[in-house]
């Protein structure tokens, strides 16, 4: 498919997304709500892969150049920076921590518990079949 | 020096001084000199020094800007394509980047308190785990400022890249998914990088990881802001 159609697809699911805010008046990113639409089209065979491909993965691929020019607008917030630095990078170096240790030991920790629940399931198949949750 | 406020101009030079920051950082191999933040700092210099106003060079600044929002649909490709294993176990994935969101919110805004940021800077940190366009739009949305999220986005990547795997080691994370998915959650991309840079494995579940803590930061952060006594 040719990158004009492929955009096209792109812009029609964030459409689709702007008109789902407009509609509810949530407060969640049109885009984001246009990703999640994109994604149940593509599982329900609306739209093909083929379909978006190419432009999506040049867009995913090169999403750092897209926001250099917001992060030129520090330029405007010099002043606060130096006044506020170190909230700014302590909360940073805290809470990237807290957040790399918290999801590890969740994961591992739910991994863990369904695997013991599956041996115990195992362990009493000769009785009758029990339906699984 | 006029000729600097043409915006056309202003356009190239962004696209210039992008593409020499990507062959600094292949050229010198340094992870330090990330080219998004090397481009950030160079272009603030250059305005600066050419007398600039930021209004200015973010007329030209937005066309850039506006393929964000496409770019963020976009990464519905890579959601697609990982629906396989995030259903296969489901239940672990979504807990684990539930108990990261909240606690990388609730952390980040205590953390910031406690040091003394105000409130507009407390707003503009909350979402700073996930990938800029998803942080800059939730920024916006509860009164922080998308400028410094943006900054302060790639200052986690950078943190998260290079001292990730280190701190994922000394908290006892052993398993290779959790190990990927923290790598994800807690740095977006550039996390991500780090983590594909050790194996596909490892990659495939941070990208994971930064998408869904992605979407469950732009859903829940205004909420456990508005739970922890913030009033949007």
């Amino acid at each position: 498919m040719n990158m004009i159609f492929q955009c096209g697809v792109l812009f029609a699911f964030l459409a689709l997304g702007e008109f789902t805010v407009w509609l509810t008046g949530i407060s969640v990113p049109s885009s984001i709500i246009g990703m999640l639409l994109l994604t149940l089209a593509l599982q329900l065979k609306v739209v093909k892969l083929r379909h978006v491909e190419k432009t999506a993965d040049f867009l995913v691929h090169n999403l750092g150049f897209f926001f250099v020019p917001a992060g030129v607008g520090l330029m405007s917030c010099l002043g606060l920076i130096a006044r506020e630095w170190m909230p700014i990078a302590g909360a940073t170096v805290v809470s990237t921590t807290v957040i790399l240790v918290v999801t590890g030991h969740v994961h591992q920790f739910m991994r863990r518990s369904i695997r013991q629940r599956h041996r115990h399931d195992n362990a009493g198949a000769n009785q009758p079949t029990k339906i699984a949750d | 020096m006029d000729f600097f406020t043409n915006k056309l101009f202003l356009i190239a030079l962004t696209f210039i001084v992008f593409v020499l920051a990507q062959q600094l950082q292949r050229a010198t191999g340094v992870k330090l000199l990330n080219p998004i933040l090397v481009s950030i700092v160079v272009l603030i210099c250059i305005l600066m020094s050419a007398g600039v106003d930021y209004s200015t060079y973010k007329e030209s600044g937005d066309y850039i800007d506006f393929w964000l929002k496409p770019a963020v649909v976009a990464l519905g490709v890579p959601l697609y394509k990982q629906l396989g294993a995030i259903r296969k176990q489901m239940l672990p994935l979504l807990v684990a980047e539930m108990a990261g969101c909240v606690a990388g919110v609730i952390s980040v805004v205590l953390a910031a308190r406690f040091l003394g940021a105000s409130q507009e800077v407390i707003m503009s940190l909350a979402p700073k785990a996930v990938t800029t366009p998803i942080a800059m739009e939730v920024s916006n949305s509860i009164g922080g400022i998308p400028a410094l999220t943006a900054a302060v986005v790639v200052c986690t990547g950078i943190f998260g890249g290079m001292a990730g795997f280190r701190i994922i080691r000394l908290g006892r994370v052993n398993s290779p998914i959790a190990k990927g998915l923290s790598m994800g959650t807690a740095a977006h991309a550039m996390g991500t990088s780090a983590a594909m840079e050790l194996s596909e494995r490892y990659g495939a579940f941070s990208s994971l990881g930064l998408t869904i803590n992605g979407l469950l930061t732009a859903i829940l952060a205004p909420l456990i802001l508005h739970l922890i006594g913030y009033t949007i």
